[in-house]
């Protein structure tokens, strides 16, 4: 029955699937990655992705509409970012724990909601898939890269689109002497505070967009803590991609490749314990940190609240 | 300098105070939650506060679900006095609960309290590996405990699962086509004894116990000292001749090995075999993240956690009764934990103000700039 794995049906119908889940990774990874950049872990990214699968679907189910779905995601996001910006940068909350706050507060929020406004679970039809004319008629590549839906697209556009912002521009170059030394660049009058104010907020916009396209793009359902650990894993894809969206977007094809295979192999009924294949990535994950910490640096400033010395 | 020795009582007793605001923060704002949702919020406290404490039937739910939240809550006091942060409490429950669990269903001849010892001390073994290797990895190799140990959290899931579906399956399960993962039933022998006609089990006296047992260790032994002196000021803990790598692993290690028993009393106590839904909260409740929140509540102090860990298993207990009340969903108390973290970590600013004021008010001259700043920045993790 291994053999079945091979056919080219099969692998084509991974690397679609792999593409496709890579989505939420890529969403969350990236925003996540302007945070660190400018010197702020936030931990509650599965928070905020929960609650902005919440609010996509929820309104997508209530209006029809899909785009004000995922409006309704960013939104609450960039909301759930704003709280996180205000207790970490003005309140200079330790940044990890305050992130298990909002995870835990998005947890229970989004299912409190959804208990008490939906009840059961229902579905929606999420994005449909978009078959990009010519290019999605290639045999094979044409289903895995140029059939996906909207929002696949999307988050792979936004990969060069936050290395040539992090990298090519002034906001960019901001950003980062932020994160690496924040007090020389205040001394040079850019504002610390304005700076990762935006960048969290636009992290947790980003992080209730991955919510959104969980919840009315891949799966089309909400259910309580759907995510299930998924936004965790996209804050150590940050690591695991040494900052750059470009690594970042390696890690998430990782995890989702993996995560693709696993549930073929079990519609397949192959008889290989999925749960080990499944735990694979993340001991790849723990041991690329290890390998690559030494050689690539994080933002100094990572993690360390701004004062002004008075 | 003479006025260095002069305690400020008045914002000593406001900064003990300062979790108290905070929690009551949180219930303030869980009072609009309710009342947003077309509930009455006194009554939905009363069902709360009823139905965690009661009756004593009530009280003793409360006091089970009490027991992993304080146990976690030491292990979380040990690696946040340490200024290591340590998030993988769940996977450390787990692997706790699977080492555990194997003593009881090997050896199955031995007499019931050797098993429970053995397996008290195998969850101790198994949460002290699961803690102990981002412990190293942080030390040697320099990776973000935080990662490492949500990377564990997940590693340990899926092993459980494996385990749970596969070696150590239910063999009454193995035959059915469900396969719900669990393992076989403990003998009766090797149950924690119970303590009253409830469901309250040992449990709760080894963890309170174990709460003194952590605080001789952390100040009154050169053990804590030195867990303390590191996660306050490594850099002088290291001219002071300390081996900071050895207590950083140290304090990861003790961290995960709390956790490791508060899954073995899971299962010893409460289940008595392993079982889950597949999900990590599935078997720890999500013991793992609420014990932070019982922790910061108790200001990472481990006779404080002891009344801190009963009211967050209260709120647990009593969430259900609020339910039936008021019909407003159990998840609401997740959300006030997680309001208690922001709010109690947000508050720290002010405590660190007063101490801040207190050093300058000592000193005759103002503090070399940066100097105090940064001692106090660095132990925010802390104390």
């Amino acid at each position: 029955m291994i053999g079945d794995l091979f056919s080219v049906t099969v692998l084509v119908g991974i690397l679609a699937s792999g593409i496709r889940l890579a989505t939420p990774y890529l969403y969350a990874a990236i925003g996540e990655t302007f945070g660190q950049r400018s010197g702020v872990l936030n931990l509650g990214v599965e928070g905020q992705m929960l609650m902005g699968a919440f609010a996509a679907f929820y309104v997508a189910l209530a209006t029809g509409n899909l785009w004000l779905g995922v409006l309704a995601a960013l939104l609450v996001g960039a909301l759930m970012g704003l709280a996180m910006a205000f207790v970490t940068v003005h309140l200079h909350a330790q940044q990890g724990i305050s992130g298990i706050g909002f995870y835990l507060f998005g947890l229970g929020l989004s299912d409190l909601l959804f208990q008490k406004l939906l009840g059961t679970v229902e579905t929606v039809n999420g994005f449909p898939k978009v078959h990009i004319p010519v290019l999605s008629d290639i045999p094979g590549i044409g289903e895995i890269f140029f059939s996906q839906n909207v929002l696949v697209y999307l988050a792979f556009a936004l990969v060069p689109i936050a290395w040539f912002v992090l990298n090519k521009t002034t906001l960019g170059l901001k950003i980062r002497a932020v994160g690496e030394n924040p007090d020389a660049a205040d001394s040079l009058g850019i504002s610390v505070v304005r700076v990762r104010y935006f960048t969290i907020i636009l992290g947790g916009t980003l992080a209730g967009m991955a919510g959104a396209s969980m919840s009315i793009a891949l799966l089309n359902v909400f259910q309580q803590n759907m995510t299930s650990g998924l936004g965790f894993i996209a804050v150590a894809l940050v690591y695991f991609g040494a900052w750059s969206p470009w690594g970042v977007m390696a890690g998430a094809l990782l995890f989702s490749m993996v995560n693709s295979l696993q549930l073929w192999i079990q519609v397949l009924g192959i008889p290989i314990p999925s749960d080990i294949a499944v735990m694979m990535p993340y001991v790849l994950t723990i041991l690329v940190l290890v390998v690559t910490v030494k050689r690539v640096r994080a933002p100094s400033a990572l993690t360390r609240p701004f004062e002004r010395e008075s | 300098m003479k006025k260095l020795f002069r305690t400020d009582w008045a914002s000593r007793i406001l900064d003990g105070l300062l979790p108290v605001f905070a929690a009551l923060a949180a219930l303030l704002v869980g009072a609009v939650m309710l009342w947003l949702l077309k509930a009455d919020p006194i009554q939905a406290y009363q069902a709360l506060w009823a139905g965690a404490f009661g009756s004593s039937n009530a009280i003793a739910e409360t006091l089970v679900k009490a027991t992993p939240l304080l146990l976690v809550a030491l292990g979380i006091c040990i690696a946040f006095r340490g200024d290591v942060i340590n998030i993988g409490g769940e996977g450390q429950m787990i692997i706790g609960g699977l080492f555990a669990t194997w003593v009881g269903l090997t050896l199955t001849d031995w007499p019931g309290w050797v098993v429970i010892t053995l397996a008290m001390l195998a969850g101790f073994v198994g949460g002290a590996i699961w803690g102990g290797i981002p412990g190293l990895l942080k030390a040697y190799f320099n990776v973000n405990e935080i990662l490492s140990t949500v990377m564990m959290n997940s590693i340990a899931v899926y092993f459980m699962n494996f385990m749970l579906r596969g070696p150590m399956i239910d063999p009454s399960q193995a035959e059915l086509a469900s396969k719900i993962p669990q393992t076989a039933r403990l003998l009766d022998a090797f149950r924690l004894p119970r303590l009253a006609p409830t469901r309250l089990h040992l449990g709760i006296l080894i963890a309170v116990a174990l709460a003194f047992v952590v605080y001789i260790v952390l100040w009154r032994t050169t053990l804590g000292f030195r867990i303390r002196a590191v996660g306050q000021n490594p850099h002088a803990s290291r001219y002071g001749g300390i081996k900071v790598k050895r207590y950083v692993v140290l304090a990861l290690l003790l961290s995960g090995a709390f956790a490791g028993l508060a899954g073995a009393t899971q299962v010893f106590g409460v289940n008595y075999r392993m079982i889950s839904d597949g999900s990590a909260s599935g078997f720890t409740g999500a013991a793992g993240f609420n014990g932070i929140v019982a922790a910061l509540f108790g200001q990472l102090h481990p006779l404080l956690s002891i009344p801190a860990s009963i009211l967050f298993g209260g709120l647990l207990v009593g969430a259900n009764s609020m339910q039936r009340v008021v019909q407003v969903p159990a998840a609401l108390i997740t959300v006030l934990n997680g309001l208690v973290v922001v709010f109690v970590v947000s508050s720290e600013i002010w405590r660190r103000r007063r101490q801040r004021r207190r050093l300058a008010a000592a000193t005759d001259t103002e503090a070399p700039p940066g100097a105090s700043n940064k001692r106090l920045d660095a132990t925010e993790a802390g104390a």
